[in-house]
């Protein structure tokens, strides 16, 4: 099963740049990357700019709209996420849960569609 | 299970259907287990078992009851999880489902050379693994207890609707949910590893003790559903019990469940008002389940391994072991909130704990505490019944009148309403 793990937290919530726990947190991340590597459940895990970078498209009546700004102006910002290979939910909480901005956001975890069932 | 003769012939309708009821009530949790064990798949499982019920209905009727009824029902359960899936039109194409019908079959043959003998085979016990799995924290709070009445207890939807006054449409739905989500997320099947053995047991036992509360906590029209999820909460206890000997926390909470238990027909007048246990005929209590609550404690306590659902048996055993109210050792259940704030941090054990001072100390020391839940229970009703009745002994009538009319304001259940509305009619008349 592949579940996508998605990092959201809100702008300044976590330790700012320069300060001892940053350098925690970021460290933090160095060793639940290495730990997914050597674990072999990562296939993939980014980091997002901020949402002041997003743009938005959506079609309509046949017009590409471009906008300025992330799909929702919610508290919570989507700001990276990883991509797991797990045996079951159990697993990918397992390693939801190393990933620092747990402490100060939240991870949604979500499993890749399985399009074989629609076989 | 009961043993019935299967040369009898004239087997009556109304027979085959009693037999069928009893072994719902009593196998259906393990049939099922055992199924979903099988198949992997939840509603294929349960869909699969339905059909073979009705099998059974038609079968038993006509021929008499086999001569293990849920061996015949898991043997046919399987045989129509296979017919399913045939019926799916893609199932020709895809050689892992033929690979495991084969392997359905297989079990199945291995089964009937069983079933030819005259002992039953045993059907293995997959129930600890499906209540870990309807218990499992993924899964929505209230879908958790409907899917363990659901599978483990044998409750129909109706049923469940009807104890949650829900819609039969809503908790249908609710119930395909999760078992979508079971399916979809890779919720496994399984007993979860030692390490978390201890959370995850918290979950399951959270699950089972609301499902006791909903019983106890009985409101108007739905009573006797309601009772009955208290017999079904004991009965879910005592399973897992069964399952997993000597866990002093399991332990704790059928201790639990009975101590309250012991109380459940003083607790409301003939007309289902509550009474308070202060004023609870003591004597009316029911002294078989008290010494069994208490020997089921002192078990649990002897493993030195505490936890909140021993904690607060030990608090309801103060209680039941107290002649009247005023002898209730006060002290004792101040430590013991004490004690499981330490297990269990939140401001409804503050809550409870400021109430225990009010009786070992007094009311005014008590009520100065409320400032440090005020906050965090700004919405909850007890807390207003609280604070009404503190400034009711305090002599402060027109600031209770105000707290009393609050805590009527928020509550849900109309005997509680009642109730507090009595409490002020009374406390108005007298000043």
């Amino acid at each position: 099963m592949k579940y996508l793990a998605l990092i959201y937290s809100a702008q300044n919530s976590g330790p700012m740049p320069g300060t001892p726990e940053f350098g925690e947190f970021m460290g933090g991340y160095q060793t639940a990357t290495k730990t997914y590597q050597d674990d072999e459940v990562m296939l993939a895990g980014e980091a997002l700019e901020d949402t002041s970078t997003a743009t938005s498209i959506r079609i309509r009546n046949g017009k590409t709209e471009t906008m300025d700004g992330p799909f929702a102006e919610t508290k919570e910002q989507l700001g990276g996420f990883y991509l797991f290979e797990c045996k079951n939910i159990d697993e990918a909480i397992k390693y939801a849960e190393m990933i620092p901005t747990a402490k100060y956001g939240t991870i949604e975890v979500r499993p890749i569609m399985d399009y074989s069932k629609f076989d | 299970m009961t043993k019935i003769s299967n040369t009898d012939h004239a087997f009556s309708t109304t027979l085959a259907h009693d037999v069928i009821e009893k072994l719902v009530r009593e196998e259906w949790g393990k049939l099922l287990a055992s199924l979903i064990a099988q198949l992997q798949d939840f509603q294929l499982a349960e869909d699969s078992l339905q059909d073979a019920l009705e099998s059974a209905l038609h079968h038993w009727q006509r021929n008499g009851l086999p001569r293990t009824p849920a061996a015949w029902l898991l043997q046919t359960g399987r045989r129509k999880a296979i017919d399913r899936l045939r019926r799916q039109a893609n199932f020709s194409s895809k050689s892992s489902q033929i690979a495991y019908e084969t392997q359905l079959n297989n079990l199945m043959e291995t089964d009937s050379n069983e079933m030819a003998l005259d002992h039953a085979p045993e059907i293995p016990d997959e129930r600890l693994a499906l209540i870990f799995t309807c218990c499992h924290p993924a899964i929505e709070k209230k879908s958790r207890i409907a899917l363990t009445l659901h599978t483990l207890g044998g409750l129909t939807t109706g049923e469940i609707a009807h104890a949650f006054l829900d819609t039969q449409t809503a908790m249908a739905q609710r119930l395909v949910r999760a078992k979508r989500k079971i399916k979809h997320a890779a919720i496994p099947y399984a007993v979860p590893a030692p390490a978390q053995w201890p959370q995850r047991l918290q979950a399951v036992l959270g699950v089972i003790y609301l499902i006791f509360n909903e019983g106890y906590f009985c409101t108007n029209g739905a009573e006797l559903v309601r009772t009955n999820l208290c017999d079904e909460a004991l009965r879910l206890t005592k399973i897992l019990r069964e399952l997993k000997p000597n866990e002093p926390e399991i332990e704790g909470l059928l201790a639990l469940i009975l101590l309250h238990d012991s109380r459940r027909t003083t607790r409301q007048n003939q007309h289902g008002q509550i009474i308070a246990l202060e004023d609870q005929d003591r004597t009316s209590w029911d002294k078989q389940k008290i010494i069994d609550g208490l020997d089921m404690l002192n078990m649990a306590l002897k493993r030195k391994k505490p936890g909140p659902f021993q904690t607060q048996a030990a608090i309801s055993a103060v209680h039941a072991e107290a002649t009247d109210y005023g002898d209730t050792n006060w002290d004792e259940i101040v430590a013991l909130y004490e004690h499981l704030y330490q297990l269990q941090p939140n401001p409804v054990v503050t809550l409870n704990k400021i109430v225990a001072i009010s009786h070992a100390q007094s009311t005014s020391i008590a009520y100065d505490m409320l400032g440090e839940v005020e906050v965090s229970l700004a919405e909850y009703q007890p807390f207003y019944a609280t604070k009404a009745e503190f400034l009711q002994n305090l002599g402060r009538i027109h600031e209770a009148e105000i707290a009393f009319l609050k805590a009527i304001d928020l509550s849900g259940e109309e005997n509680i309403r009642l109730f507090l509305q009595q409490k002020l009619g009374k406390m108005l008349r007298n000043n």
